[in-house]
């Protein structure tokens, strides 16, 4: 039997069991809190930042997916702070590759674009990296372009928890980092890869999608992948 | 020497600049066109998928995005080696008409008019559309209602009026919906009458501008445009004609895979714009014009009654192939009759609701080559692949390109004729922006380029002093 925790969520006392992440006790009281690497059910990596929370008595700012409840604590989801950190994030997103949203086949169906127009990012305020990254299209089927990845990783825990396959993972490290396919080859050429499109289905962005897909044509269909866990499917 | 120089040339769209030096004696000696933009939608696209080009590419322009849309799917069409249904030609052909409508009523009542009825030498502040609102409110609204018939035909059939992403490789992704086709059948009557109010209008207007015609460009050039094979012009899927300056055949019936053989592109030094030339002819003396009046010239009719019955009457005034550029306004308004004719044409059958609209394959060819008409004139796009389908290469040959010769040449006879640099005065320079206007040239798709405001011309003195900038 969890033991039951006394918190506080924007004031308000809510439910919650020990080995809950903020996240999940905030989401079960009906609290928003935004997101874009979690995903239901799949185990969460804290890599977009957009979930930060300020917990009372804590100097810095945490991401709700990964920090576990606490007995006492109080949270608050949403504050100036807050919003202008989580614009912070997604203006970094957006500067750090090449999101070219109107030549985007994933344009008008984008949670990355939908995550900045919801929180009001309207421009960067950084200085655009511009770098030249490839685009994979040796898959017969799918098509991975570099330059609209955004390192959720989402990628990489659905084939490696729900699929089984673990074709992708992530090389180099900060702003190097590239989502890489069987130690780095191409995908095309995977000795892993089951040809499920799972990745495809829960990248946020244009990064993986359908090839011969035109521009705003390619919307996700996630939810599939990860009721596939919630229907026992998690390895 | 002096130099004068007209930066930037207004009420077209892009950016340039000309320069006119005057000899010692205050003549004009010399004229230079500078396209002053460079964009490199070439080499960026490589590596691209293929089949993100009609989207990429539609983005060189705001003004023709659907031109470079389809020129980039039948090239994608080719790459795949399909023939998209039959309903999904009819529909590009559909949107493709639209746009014409909107691109020429664009033309001439919002760019040209003001020239046209305020006159060459009215006061520069008034000589826009807000002086034609003024002057004569009906017939800006007629040509803003025309305009507003072709964007809303093109947001009716792609949802959106800019940039839409309908037209995709193999077809278009999404039927006629029948309420759309009605709406556009109630709207024709207007749209008619108001393209055959600015004719009527243009025609009233002739007599006052008899020396701009005789001096605007009247160098004899070839003229090149695409026809069907009874010679009407067609202008998504037509063979193209290269006719000489006597109308006479010179090439006929050339593929869009076979444009290298006689289309050839040279660089210019002062200016980011390439200057294609008739290869057989070498250059740069193989000039040839494209657009509107090219396309009258190279065809024997329109094929539809009432633009027709028009063409018979300029015949009459000017000619089986007339040569000057003057005439581009008057080419332009017969093709805005015949796309309205075209429009109805293609919606009354019942075939055009068909829900079957686009065709599926991967790559099945290396290369592809894509060629239409834009309302500018003949639009290529080439693209080579690799076997997954990422652009190693790519090639455009814009409309205002082809036209590059041909123009800088007219810009000196222009300038030649009516600027006088010891009696200087605004209207003059305004004649050598009008010729550039006449072309109606898209110079940001010409260099795929962008920036800066658009065209300024520079007159000069023979020591290289600035004696005037018209903005």
């Amino acid at each position: 039997m969890p033991e039951n925790l006394s918190i506080r969520i924007d004031g308000e006392y809510v439910p919650a069991e020990a080995g809950q992440t903020i996240l999940e006790v905030a989401r079960a009281a009906g609290k928003y809190i935004p997101t874009l690497c979690w995903l239901e059910n799949i185990t969460p990596v804290g890599a977009c930042r957009l979930c930060i929370v300020e917990v009372a008595g804590v100097g810095r700012l945490l991401p709700a997916c990964t920090t576990p409840v606490q007995d006492g604590m109080s949270v608050t989801t949403n504050s100036e702070k807050l919003l202008r950190y989580r614009r912070i994030a997604i203006e970094f997103l957006l500067a750090e590759r090449n999101h070219q949203c109107a030549v985007c086949v994933s344009n008008n169906h984008c949670e990355l674009q939908a995550m900045a127009q919801k929180l009001g990012v309207t421009h960067s305020r950084y200085a655009y990296g511009y770098p030249r990254l490839p685009v994979d299209l040796s898959h017969e089927r799918y098509v991975l372009d570099h330059n609209r990845c955004i390192l959720c990783t989402r990628c990489v825990r659905v084939c490696a928890e729900v699929e089984g396959a673990h074709v992708w993972d992530v090389a180099s490290r900060g702003t190097r980092s590239m989502i890489v396919c069987d130690m780095n080859h191409p995908w095309g050429e995977a000795q892993t890869c089951t040809n499920c499109g799972k990745c495809v289905q829960v990248c946020p962005t244009g990064a993986m999608a359908e090839k011969g897909y035109a521009v705003e044509e390619m919307s996700k269909r996630g939810a599939n992948v990860t009721r596939l866990v919630r229907l026992g499917g998690r390895l | 020497m002096k130099k004068l120089v007209i930066h930037p040339v207004t009420r077209i769209e892009g950016h340039a600049k000309i320069d006119v030096y005057l000899d010692d004696a205050g003549h004009v000696a010399d004229t230079h066109f500078h396209v002053t933009q460079v964009r490199g939608f070439e080499k960026f696209t490589e590596g691209r998928p293929y089949y993100e080009m009609p989207g990429i590419t539609a983005r060189v322009c705001g003004i023709c995005p659907i031109s470079h849309q389809l020129a980039s799917a039948k090239t994608c069409d080719a790459i795949m080696a399909v023939s998209p249904p039959p309903a999904a030609v009819k529909l590009r052909e559909l949107v493709h008409a639209a746009q014409f409508v909107q691109s020429h009523a664009l033309s001439f009542f919002h760019l040209s008019a003001p020239d046209l009825l305020l006159g060459f030498d009215s006061d520069p502040a008034r000589r826009n559309i807000f002086g034609i609102i003024e002057e004569n409110p009906e017939l800006a609204k007629a040509g803003i209602g025309l305009r507003k018939f072709g964007q809303d035909l093109i947001e009716g059939l792609a949802q959106e009026r800019v940039h839409p992403g309908w037209i995709v490789p193999g077809g278009v992704n999404a039927p006629l919906k029948p309420e759309v086709r009605d709406r556009t059948l109630a709207a024709l009557p207007a749209a008619r009458a108001a393209a055959d109010r600015a004719l009527e209008t243009l025609k009233g207007a002739l007599d006052s501008f008899s020396e701009e015609i005789a001096h605007f460009g009247s160098g004899p050039t070839m003229y090149a445009g695409l026809t069907n094979e009874s010679g009407e012009p067609d202008w998504y899927d037509g063979l193209l004609q290269f006719r000489d300056a006597s109308g006479g055949l010179v090439a006929a019936d050339v593929r869009a895979c076979d444009y290298p053989e006689f289309i050839g592109e040279a660089a210019v030094r002062r200016s980011y714009m390439k200057a294609p030339y008739f290869k057989p002819r070498g250059y740069p003396g193989g000039v040839y014009r494209v657009g509107p009046l090219a396309r009258v010239n190279v065809a024997q009719g329109f094929g539809t009654p009432a633009a027709d019955r028009e063409l018979a009457e300029y015949r009459q005034r000017f000619g089986e192939c007339p040569q000057s550029s003057f005439l581009f306004h008057y080419a332009r308004l017969l093709e805005l009759i015949h796309g309205i004719e075209k429009i109805e044409r293609i919606l009354e059958p019942a075939t055009i609701l068909s829900k079957h609209v686009r065709a599926r394959a991967g790559v099945n060819a290396l290369e592809g080559m894509g060629m239409i008409e834009a309302p500018r004139g003949i639009l290529i796009h080439h693209y080579k692949v690799d076997e997954s389908g990422a652009i190693r290469w790519a090639n455009l040959i814009v409309a205002t390109g082809h036209n590059n010769l041909a123009m800088d040449h007219d810009i000196g006879e222009v300038a030649r004729h009516f600027v006088d640099g010891n009696n200087f005065k605004e209207g003059m320079l305004n004649r050598v922006s009008a010729l550039v206007r006449a072309y109606d040239p898209c110079l940001s798709c010409s260099t795929h380029a962008n920036g800066m405001p658009a065209v300024t011309i520079a007159l000069r003195s023979s020591d290289g002093e600035l004696i005037k900038m018209v903005d």
